[in-house]
């Protein structure tokens, strides 16, 4: 157990969520670390959202295809699309606004974890009912959101089980569900083979859905409702059976437990996973009953979590970029179209991963189109002010109310100490450019430091 | 006359003499493998191509295709079966100097019909079920190309007016629209020797190589008598010839990637897909108009790729849904013309009423491996594939 300083807070804040406002972050400076994860836990785990949601969920109307002319069913497609964006917005707004945002960290680890795209799903409701799922159990059971998952429409359409019936399975889920979404690579978890696959597919045969409400329908006549022989245990297993046997057999229970665990480390600690440690959260998580706080508690309060080496040891998907800006420094956005827009134009269009394993992330976020278009984008939204050219992002803030926090204004270049704090501020490890030219005021200053490549990091 | 002018005046020789300034290579003579120039043209949204090389002779073509099919006496007839269609008429004059072939057919086992997804499976020449994020070209790299330049690459691809990385992912790649404004913007580059940990490591090396490309890349642009025709790929065409006839000397860029598109003709193909198919042989005529005239079309071969064809019969909208098999394109003073393959049998389609594909495209990029960069084709293809005659030998 620590006490919190101001970098350490630092560094729990953005893991957890985004990088923190000096409001955010004080909130947490004197704390314990223990005390501040699990007020982090216990406030995600509420998930209350802010905005209104979007006005599509409750009318939108989608016609089954066969219905439709080639020119109508482009023109439901556009429509669908555009509500799917409407919904992309939204969880931008609240990924802003929100006073839980590992929340919305969470919910979009699923969405990467259970990667559906809309360019093939379409249908806008489901997009929303599965992302329904995700936050709702984000924190909580992967149990309960696994058995969710395969009845959920859009992943029953989007991995091609709507139409998967006996003596013609499709294995598209079940390959997935195995490789992906529980087990890992057959060949690094051993705890399955190809035909443990092939009796996984008869077993979601069937699982489909209802093409005029796009609700999920179990079909019992394309059913395969023979015997089958999955992980050794042979039986006449539905997809209900299927999960089970994954959560309670001891060789994929532990498989599972690893393979969650290694993502969630990836994702909140560092590149390299620890496996003392890793192994104590897959522990933690298989003994709970698949409680994903359980697992995210131990990650958090693991010595590896708070070691310097591993600060700044992550590199900043679009979003984290994005929405981080925008909530350190108090913009003030007049439609998170723009930020939506410009984290897809980085590789990251929420909604639209670009396959079922998700956005590649780590080191792939960056190449060189990518930094520079990072950088383009940061010294636009702080190129804000007279010019009020910055405006085409449709986002401002209060420069002075930003760097008198640090003993700085913004027409005076900041004394050596103030320029320390503001690194300290925006950096997550330490500075490369020394190459802030001297003169350089304050608001070109913080501008400077955004195009700093430990900018890209947290 | 001072030198500016002298070389103006040796420019203004026709075609295919060479001129002292850029003596024109024969080919037999030893080019090194990083003296080439690869040159990927990607028509994005699956071209149509029952309609560009067409099997005007078999009655199936104008059955599946009753309102736009291309007319039998419209047809650019290249042999007694096949022929193109006509916005093609630029690259007949190539046909005919042996330097087009036409690579029939080319598809994967398996086909997944989603843009997306499909388009992966090209760009990092992966199985059907398989997810890679490498691309074929990054492997080739890694695998010889890179070794094999003995120094450092201006950039190891560029691509044009394309912001994902396609074949290039995991290489060190660039994408601009222009020389100039990259170059511009490279300033904010700020590359450092520190690397606490891996991921402050990469970051630090992409932000070192946008600074050598820009380095590599800045100076005098050459003055082409060669006209380029208007237009987004035009312009595309134009930069891929500045960029080769800059890196004249340097270890250079070998890859240089360019796209048109979109070729998604669901709905009232005829006007869309004529006007696509009159910008990619205007361009290509023009790019090999150019870099002959820099001496380096023996040096440079393109080559043409999509996700994927159309389906054989045409659909309620006058135009094409997604499908699978299509013709592909290669070209260059080294290439072997002629069609190369076997065109897919109208008569036997697949259960979800698709050409049959008769070529892998893996079998392009293994030749494209062996054949261009003498590197081991399956360490870049992931697998034992065919070649391709598609080079001189």
């Amino acid at each position: 157990m620590q006490i919190l300083n101001p970098m350490s807070a630092r560094h729990l804040l953005v893991r957890t969520g985004f990088t923190p406002s000096e409001n955010e972050l004080q909130a947490f400076v004197g704390m314990t670390s223990d005390a501040a994860v699990d007020r982090i836990l216990a406030a995600a785990r509420q998930n209350k959202t802010n905005e209104p949601l979007p006005a599509f969920i409750n009318g939108s109307v989608f016609k089954p295809q066969r219905e439709l002319s080639q020119e109508e069913r482009q023109e439901q497609r556009r429509a669908q699309i555009l509500e799917g964006v409407s919904l992309k917005q939204w969880w931008l707004w609240e990924m802003l606004t929100t006073k839980n945002p590992l929340a919305e960290r969470m919910t979009l680890f699923w969405h990467n974890h259970f990667a559906t795209s809309q360019q093939k799903v379409v249908r806008s409701v489901a997009m929303w009912q599965q992302h329904q799922l995700l936050r709702t159990n984000a924190l909580g059971s992967f149990a309960t959101m696994l058995r969710g998952i395969v009845v959920d429409p859009a992943m029953l359409i989007y991995l091609d089980n709507a139409n998967s019936r006996q003596g013609a399975p499709n294995e598209n889920l079940a390959r997935e569900l195995l490789e992906l979404f529980t087990l890992g690579e057959a060949s690094t978890s051993k705890a399955y083979s190809e035909s443990d696959i092939k009796e996984a597919a008869r077993a979601l045969t069937g699982y489909s859905i209802e093409p005029e409400t796009g609700a999920f329908v179990f079909r019992p006549r394309i059913h395969d409702t023979g015997s089958k022989t999955i992980f050794g245990q042979t039986d006449h297993f539905d997809g209900e059976g299927l999960i089970d046997l994954i959560l309670k057999q001891p060789n994929t229970a532990n498989a599972l437990a690893r393979y969650i665990v290694s993502k969630l480390w990836l994702e909140f600690v560092s590149p390299t996973p620890n496996p003392v440690v890793a192994a104590q959260a897959a522990d933690a998580f298989r003994q709970s009953g698949y409680d994903i706080s359980a697992a995210l508690r131990v990650l958090l309060l693991s010595d590896d979590f708070w070691a310097q080496s591993n600060r700044g040891s992550l590199i900043k998907s679009p979003i984290d970029l994005l929405v981080g800006v925008a909530r350190q420094f108090q913009f003030a956005v007049s439609t998170p179209e723009v930020l939506v827009n410009r984290a897809a134009g980085l590789g990251q269009n929420l909604l639209m991963p670009p396959s079922v394993k998700g956005w590649p992330g780590g080191v792939q976020w960056i190449n060189a189109t990518s930094l520079l278009e990072r950088k383009r984008t940061t010294e636009q939204i702080f190129s804000i002010g007279n010019s009020m050219n910055a405006s085409s992002l449709g986002m401002s803030f209060d420069r002075e109310k930003f760097l008198k926090q640090y003993g700085a204004t913004s027409e005076r270049e900041p004394e050596p100490v103030v320029k320390g704090k503001l690194a300290e501020a925006m950096l997550a490890t330490r500075q490369v450019t020394t190459a802030v030219p001297s003169g350089t005021v304050g608001s070109a200053y913080i501008r400077a430091l955004t195009l700093d490549p430990a900018f890209q990091l947290k | 006359m001072n030198r500016r002018e002298l070389l103006a005046s040796s420019l203004a020789a026709p075609i295919g003499i060479g001129f002292s300034g850029f003596p024109s290579l024969g080919f037999a003579q030893k080019i090194s493998n990083q003296d080439r120039v690869l040159i990927l043209v990607e028509l994005k949204g699956g071209n149509d191509s029952l309609n560009t090389v067409i099997p005007y002779a078999n009655a199936l073509y104008a059955q599946y295709r009753p309102t736009i099919g291309i007319k039998q006496d419209e047809v650019i007839r290249i042999d007694s079966q096949q022929g193109l269609h006509p916005s093609l008429a630029p690259l007949v004059p190539i046909w005919e100097k042996n330097e087009l072939a036409i690579v029939q057919g080319v598809g994967y086992p398996d086909p997944n019909l989603s843009h997306f997804r499909s388009i992966d499976i090209w760009n990092t020449a992966s199985k059907s079920a398989e997810y890679l994020s490498e691309g074929w070209v990054a492997r080739g790299m890694k695998n010889g190309l890179q070794a094999a330049a003995g120094k450092a690459f201006t950039s190891e691809g560029v691509l044009i007016g394309i912001n994902e990385q396609g074949p290039l992912a995991g290489a060190e790649a660039i994408s601009l629209r222009q020389t100039e404004s990259f170059v511009n913007q490279s300033r904010l580059a700020m590359p450092a020797e520190l690397a606490a940990n891996t991921s402050f490591a990469h970051i630090l090396g992409v932000e070192r190589a946008i600074v050598d490309a820009a380095n590599g890349l800045r100076g005098d642009k050459y003055a082409f008598k060669t006209e380029f025709p208007n237009g987004g790929f035009g312009q595309s065409v134009q930069t891929a010839a500045q960029i080769v006839a800059g890196q004249r000397g340097k270890a250079g860029v070998p890859v240089i990637v360019l796209s048109l598109g979109s070729f998604d003709t669901h709905v009232n193909q005829p006007g869309n897909h004529a006007n696509l198919l009159k910008q990619l042989a205007e361009g290509l005529a023009a790019l090999r108009h150019a870099l002959t005239e820099v001496g380096a079309w023996d040096r440079t071969l393109v080559m043409t790729y999509s996700e994927f064809g159309r389906r054989a019969r045409q659909n309620q909208s006058n135009g094409t849904d997604h499908g699978t098999a299509a013709a592909h394109f290669v070209m260059g003073g080294a290439v072997r013309g002629g069609l190369v393959g076997q065109a897919p049998d109208l008569a036997r389609l697949d259960s979800s009423q698709n050409l049959r594909y008769t070529t892998d495209f893996r079998q392009l990029q293994a030749t494209v491996a062996k054949g261009w960069w003498g590197v081991n084709p399956e360490l870049v293809v992931r697998g034992k594939f065919d070649l391709l005659p598609l080079l001189r030998a």
